[in-house]
């Protein structure tokens, strides 16, 4: 076959209906616009979101349950051995909320190649005292360098400087709720009741923000020695250890692993979070199912264009038949011509695209709650753009096939005689 | 004895629609090579339908055709197409030229489709075509810009390029005036004799069919002489 006649002829053809191929072409650009710029967005929207979790939540967590235990004394003894044993009002064992040996987990932690880092931290529930008032609240006592490290604490934190809490001692960051409810601010000294009613005055060196009201309304920081302190126990006190990997995707892997090696409770980050994966998934599903609907509305606009020019075109399709061209060379002619309508009506959809996304990322993104968002997220990965172009090639070709199919069935004996 | 360039044996074909009716009934002829012959007879005769069952274009017959001694019955679309690019020149009633490109083009354009010689090649054999039919100042317009009796010019350099055996003509001069049509029989007569293609020419006009080799009579779906 002679392609490059094939491809001339299409060219001509199109160039004979230039103002119908360049509106057919446009229904593409328009949808492969459309979808990469909403893939775009939404997946923007979805890392943005996910990030707002994932970032703050170790890949891994080390903790003890509050759970019963497993090994109960009646499965223990031999004389109900491979019986069916009911045990009613168990209540869980009081196994303390200290990791132990806590300093030898971080060292062996601290050497697997998958981890990037460990933070260890001490979490306490606590009454914060303003007035006559109580109001509960959790210290999280981080190793600040560390924490810093995984977490990036510092962009929540909207006054004040979370190293302090290194450099002085007795100091606190507290929620921007907290800090509004209690009317105080940077170097105020505020008092915190521990539960087992110690009472303790720490000093506020900065307010932080982490978006989720919940959250802010009773979170506070301290250094590890000062909740340490608060509850009156040693420096080896430890209640979580934080993990991050090299690939978040090994996490429920690694969390098995050190689950079985340090017999300890572990959590990886997707079962922590499964309801948000769930939620991207649906909206990725749903601008998927948009971004598709508007290719394939784009098809029915091309084979529409294509049937009509074939129907203006049963002359010239005669004969071409009559001076030798066979059915599948026509049938060529106009799958080329669906194919050239659609990769450049795709490619121009990719660039509109991307200056779309581009244009939606630079419109101001502002909410209290996102401190270091300040515009709209794009996600700009070239899946997308892969997607797009592939999608928009086998769109056309397809409705480009059945108009060709029939040009390709023409009998031109009857248009030469029909006349 | 001149070589057969066309030969029909036994062919019969018939129309399903309304009724079954046969069209054409026994049909055997043969076309030799440098013979110019002219099929006559009243409309609905059939001699159209013979004419594009012979062409290849109708496939839908019994019996069997032969052209260059090559059975055509049971060929594929494809090979019919290679067939009829190479061996079988056309000129219809209408011009048939494509629009979409200029006069040079059109007459290239089964050329370029046989790839026998390379572009430049087709473009200067066609220009040689167009220049003995006199149409070589008018090679870089489109053809909506040309006469009746342009066109039909043009369409017939086209039949010419790939140099068949065998040119057929379905009322090639039905739509044109005395004087063009006289100018198309001179040109078909050239051919027969400088070239010794073999021409079979369906027309309605006596005097065309008068002044060639030999006149095929149908009636009825036969020949009658």
């Amino acid at each position: 076959m002679n392609y490059r006649l094939i491809l001339n002829i299409a060219i001509n053809l199109i160039r004979a209906r230039l103002k119908q191929s360049i509106i057919a072409a446009v229904g593409v650009t328009f949808g492969i616009a459309m979808f990469i710029t909403l893939l775009g967005f939404m997946n923007g929207l979805n890392n943005l979101l996910d990030g707002l979790m994932l970032n703050r939540t170790p890949h891994v967590r080390l903790y003890n349950e509050v759970k019963p235990s497993i090994d109960q004394p009646v499965l223990i003894s031999k004389d109900y051995k491979g019986n069916t044993n009911f045990i009613q009002s168990i209540k869980p064992k009081d196994r303390g909320r200290e990791i132990y040996n806590s300093k030898a987990i971080i060292n062996i932690l601290k050497q697997d190649k998958r981890v990037i880092d460990v933070a260890p931290k001490v979490t306490a529930p606590v009454f914060f005292n303003t007035g006559s008032i109580e109001i509960t609240g959790v210290v999280n006592g981080i190793d600040v360098p560390a924490e810093e490290h995984l977490f990036k604490v510092s962009d929540y934190i909207i006054e004040g400087n979370v190293f302090d809490l290194n450099n002085e001692n007795n100091t606190i960051i507290i929620g921007k709720g907290l800090a509004e409810k209690m009317l105080v601010k940077i170097g105020d000294v505020i008092k915190i009741t521990t539960i087992k009613g110690g009472l303790v005055s720490l000093k506020v060196v900065g307010i932080m923000q982490i978006g989720i009201a919940e959250i802010d309304n009773t979170m506070s920081y301290t250094s590890l020695r000062t909740a340490q302190m608060l509850l009156g126990e040693s420096a080896s006190y430890i209640t979580d250890i934080q993990v991050k990997l090299t690939d978040v995707l090994m996490a429920p892997a690694v969390a098995k692993e050190y689950k079985n090696k340090f017999k300890i409770d572990v959590i990886d980050a997707q079962t922590a979070n499964s309801q948000f994966e769930t939620g991207s998934e649906v909206r990725s599903i749903i601008s998927y199912a948009v971004g598709i609907t508007l290719l394939i509305v784009a098809g029915f606009g091309i084979y529409n264009i294509l049937n009509m020019m074939i129907y203006e075109k049963m002359d010239s399709i005669a004969i071409l038949k009559a001076t030798g061209f066979s059915g599948n060379d026509v049938k060529w002619i106009f799958i080329s011509l669906a194919l050239i309508i659609g990769i450049v009506g795709g490619l121009f959809g990719l660039l509109f695209g991307f200056s779309l996304s581009q244009i939606i990322d630079m419109i101001p993104f502002e909410t209290s709650s996102l401190p270091t968002i300040k515009t709209y997220p794009i996600d700009y990965k070239i899946t997308y753009y892969v997607i797009g172009l592939t999608f928009a090639i086998c769109t056309t070709a397809i409705a480009g096939l059945f108009p060709a199919l029939k040009a390709s069935k023409i009998d031109p004996v009857e248009i030469i005689r029909g006349k | 004895m001149a070589k057969k360039v066309l030969e029909t044996i036994n062919i019969n074909k018939y129309f399903y629609d309304p009724v079954k009716f046969r069209v054409l009934s026994d049909i055997n002829m043969s076309i030799n090579e440098g013979e110019f012959v002219s099929v006559v007879g009243k409309s609905g005769c059939g001699k159209s339908t013979l004419l594009y069952i012979l062409s290849t274009m109708d496939t839908d017959y019994e019996g069997e055709l032969l052209i260059n001694d090559v059975n055509l019955t049971k060929k594929t679309d494809k090979d019919l197409a290679v067939v009829r690019n190479e061996h079988i020149g056309f000129v219809f009633q209408f011009h048939y030229l494509l629009s979409e490109y200029n006069v040079l083009r059109n007459v290239m354009l089964p050329g370029i489709k046989l790839a026998k010689y390379p572009l430049k090649e087709i473009e200067h054999r066609a220009m040689e075509h167009l220049r003995t039919l006199d149409m070589a100042d008018q090679a870089l317009k489109s053809p909506n810009q040309l006469s009746g009796g342009q066109k039909q010019r043009v369409a017939i350099a086209r039949a010419l390029i790939n140099d068949p055996i065998i040119i057929m003509g379905d009322e090639p001069t039905g739509n044109l005036d005395k004087k063009n049509s006289d100018m198309v029989f001179d040109i078909f007569n050239n051919l027969v004799k400088e070239r010794n293609q073999a021409l079979l020419i369906v027309t309605h006009d006596p005097d065309f069919a008068a002044r060639t080799h030999r006149t095929i009579e149908m009636a009825d779906g036969r020949i009658i002489s």
